[in-house]
């Protein structure tokens, strides 16, 4: 079973696992996870601003995108990208997107849905009272938000936006349908390149395991850490 | 923009020779439907057997219920497929992996196994959360009357807990459906590969994906309504049960 298990092809291709797979998998999942909280904040504060054009756009966007598999999503955008590039540029040809773009684009705009949930319910355990007494100050909207609600929104939030970030780690291997080489795209072309599928994907695994779960783990404890304020 | 439009394409023949585009397309549905349901059906058995033992008050039944959820947790949905198509095959017997490799619709039991485990993971945790939301007496009561622990499971804690935990797990029944898709990387032909392989047939990108998503859509709110009405139904009248807290999916 495990007789002819061969290690040396691992570590063969250790520098190309990590220093092209890894980075990659790593600086998007970093990136993605920036751009998404932004947009995610920005539709949360649109879906619950009570202005009935922008909140049904933010809820329709949320809905659609939530509804739909991300491995759909991640088609959608390696298509339309190119094109919302040339209607962005005004060029003459839709334009040419690296796999680095395409896919930023993409995990960001998708993962923005779930954070502007994470986000709307962060805005809401802000006691009302808070933004009335804000107002009664004389703060603008703009500033009630940025001084009063969000802080303390990502504050109570925090645990639940690391956790979606862990979820977003595990899902950026679903650029493999694009045969990107993210870190399982790197394991899995060495794997068909050496015919070593049983060696590369459990290794993939392990690695995947190792970093989901100790983030997971540090997760836990921020948790305890970061009291709710209510 | 230079992109054609042909929206007329749904009523064209497809490769196959026998069905339109169309067709393929809610052949794929089918498919879709066929692998997720079948795939809550085993994620239901065995979130719900290691959702309760994570509740016993043995000790290392929790260890293992605790084990279970993470191993399945934190390993990505196309590693752990990957690991049963190309790798479970490997492992076992020479005589068990080949036949395993040459079952008919290898990738359709494949990705219901998989999608079942993953899954399960997640109702496991919902229902681990459902049974500890229940008034502890609920259980003392059970045994007090002279029930056994698995009698007390069965007849007490489970039905308040299943009620409890259906908004929840009807996110988990929407996540199986759209997770489904990911098993068109070991060649399952369900919706998103048909709509891909409509794509590349036709290069009519923007209709192919727009009738997925819009089949996607349709599924959500059928799904959305049903749940709610099994909902409505399966309610006990001054029972208010307080669904787990929101947290991080798909």
């Amino acid at each position: 079973m495990f007789a002819d298990f061969d290690f040396d092809v691992i570590i063969r291709s250790l520098p190309y696992l990590f220093y092209d797979g890894m980075t990659f998998t790593l600086m998007l999942t970093a990136l993605a996870t920036c751009g998404g909280i932004i947009f995610g904040t920005l539709l949360a504060m649109m879906r619950l601003s009570g202005a009935a054009p922008l909140s049904l756009l933010a809820a329709g966007y949320v809905n659609l995108m939530r509804s739909v598999p991300l491995v759909l999503v991640i088609f959608w955008f390696y298509f339309l990208v190119p094109f919302i590039g040339q209607w962005v540029t005004g060029a003459s040809q839709p334009i040419q997107v690296g796999a680095f773009a395409s896919s930023l684009v993409t995990f960001t705009l998708f993962e923005a849905a779930y954070f502007a949930e994470i986000m709307r319910a962060g805005i809401q355990s802000i006691p009302r009272g808070q933004v009335g007494a804000a107002q009664a100050l004389g703060m603008t909207y703009l500033q009630t938000m940025g001084y009063i609600v969000l802080p303390q929104a990502f504050r109570n939030m925090l645990p639940v936006l690391l956790t979606q970030t862990i979820v977003l780690f595990q899902d950026t291997s679903l650029v493999y349908v694009l045969s990107i080489t993210d870190f399982l795209g790197a394991a899995s072309k060495v794997a068909q390149r050496d015919g070593r599928l049983v060696e590369m994907y459990l290794f993939a695994a392990l690695v995947y395991f190792v970093i989901s779960f100790v983030a997971s783990l540090l997760v836990r404890g921020l948790q305890r850490r970061v009291a709710i304020i209510r | 923009m230079n992109y054609h439009w042909n929206w007329g394409i749904f009523f064209e023949t497809s490769p196959d020779g026998v069905h339109t585009y169309l067709e393929t397309l809610l052949l794929g549905t089918g498919w879709t439907l066929a692998t997720a349901l079948s795939a809550w059906c085993l994620a239901l058995v065995m979130g719900s057997l290691v959702g309760v033992i994570r509740t016993t008050p043995n000790p290392w039944l929790v260890r293992l219920g605790n084990a279970y959820v993470e191993l399945f947790r934190n390993i990505p949905l196309l590693v752990q497929m990957f690991l049963w198509y190309f790798v479970l095959p490997e492992l076992l017997p020479t005589a068990a992996g080949d036949w395993l490799k040459q079952l008919p619709d290898a990738s359709f039991y494949t990705a219901v196994v998989s999608l079942g485990f993953y899954t399960s993971a997640r109702v496991a945790e919902q229902v681990r959360a459902g049974i500890l939301s229940l008034a502890r007496g609920q259980g003392w009561a059970a045994l007090a009357l002279g029930l056994t622990r698995t009698q007390a499971y069965l007849y007490v804690l489970l039905p308040m807990a299943y009620r409890v935990i259906l908004p929840p797990l009807t996110s988990e029944f929407l996540n199986i459906i759209k997770n489904s898709a990911v098993a068109l990387t070991i060649g399952l032909m369900e919706l998103t590969a048909r709509a891909r392989a409509m794509q590349e047939f036709t290069f009519q990108v923007f209709e192919a994906f727009t009738a997925a998503t819009v089949i996607y859509i349709v599924i959500n709110i059928v799904v959305t309504f049903g749940m709610r009405w099994i909902e409505r139904r399966t309610s006990v009248p001054g029972f208010i049960g307080a669904a787990p807290a929101a947290a991080a999916t798909h």
